[in-house]
């Protein structure tokens, strides 16, 4: 599998996200925001967390309209890969490619923790890793994780079995305890907490190995 | 010339740091306050000529983001 990692001014988990993929077999390139081509044939593209232009306006917005942003839409319209972890799931909200917002955590305080995460659908390349009724614990380091869609996208995005995550105890007071959603095409994933900081023992855990490796089995399979 | 653009959270969305002002402002003692909703104003300085209609996509585009918040413009 050949990945890209984005970094703007301001991604922090880049590196993170890169060691995660590599550490899962992928062939990791990083492109820098101002790029507004991929490397060819990129199967996944990986939006990193971090605080991309300083959070200015609001999270994920000046990301969103930046020049390899464009390229990361027009790559999940054809089809491809997206995943989208904390900042990196903000950033995909904003650009229309996953339903809802981030906004402030219902506390006001940013949180930093493991937390605990219901696996809810097996049905995308990003959860199909794991086994049915999982629970795996990821941390989450967030100031706007607080997932908000209107009643109509909710029903939604619940009748299409696109909620990948859900929260076993609700940190930030996200509708329906979402942590992470998919895009209709379920080749999208955006997530708040972080699988990339939960594979290594030296994390305090390694189940966010799942979703890597899990990925990678499903574009070798493809 | 110049816009100033109102973006507030929509009606219905909860306001977390409205909430968190309401509270403080009962603490100190300014009773009856019953809801605060806290929003931005961005004030443009624009070329002579720029249509409302541009402000309008500024704001679509970038300014607000439209799945929970409305905006106003005022072109002063």
């Amino acid at each position: 599998m050949r990945a890209a990692v984005v970094v703007f001014p301001g991604s922090n988990c880049d590196r993170d996200m890169a060691v995660a993929l590599k550490a899962a077999g992928a062939d990791v390139s990083m492109v820098w925001h101002k790029d507004a081509t991929l490397p060819d044939n990129i199967d996944l593209i990986a939006v990193p967390g971090g605080f991309s232009f300083g959070d200015y306006l609001r999270c994920g917005a000046i990301a969103a309209q930046s020049p390899i942003s464009k390229a990361v839409v027009a790559h999940a319209n054809r089809g491809g890969y997206v995943l989208g972890v904390c900042n990196g799931f903000q950033v995909l909200t904003e650009t229309g490619l996953l339903p809802g917002a981030l906004m402030r955590n219902s506390n006001l305080k940013f949180i930093c923790k493991s937390v605990d995460l219901k696996v809810e659908t097996l049905n995308s390349a990003f959860t199909a890793g794991y086994s049915a009724g999982d629970v795996v614990s990821y941390p989450v380091a967030h100031h706007d994780g607080n997932y908000s869609i209107d009643a109509e996208g909710l029903k939604q995005i619940e009748a299409e079995d696109r909620v990948a995550f859900r929260y076993v105890e609700n940190p930030n007071g996200s509708v329906a305890d979402i942590a992470g959603v998919l895009s209709e095409n379920r080749r999208v994933l955006g997530m708040m907490p972080h699988p990339e900081r939960a594979v290594d023992q030296g994390h305090g855990g390694t189940d966010g190995q799942a979703l890597f490796r899990g990925l990678l089995d499903q574009m070798a399979s493809a | 010339m110049k816009a100033r653009v109102y973006v507030m959270l929509k009606n219905g969305v909860l306001d977390p740091q409205g909430e968190a002002v309401r509270h403080a402002l009962g603490s100190l003692g300014f009773d009856g306050v019953e809801g605060v909703r806290q929003g931005k104003v961005i004030e443009l300085d624009l070329a002579d000529g720029t249509t409302e209609a541009t402000v309008e996509q500024m704001c679509e585009k970038l300014l607000a983001n439209t799945v929970i918040e409305s905006y106003r413009i005022e072109v002063l």
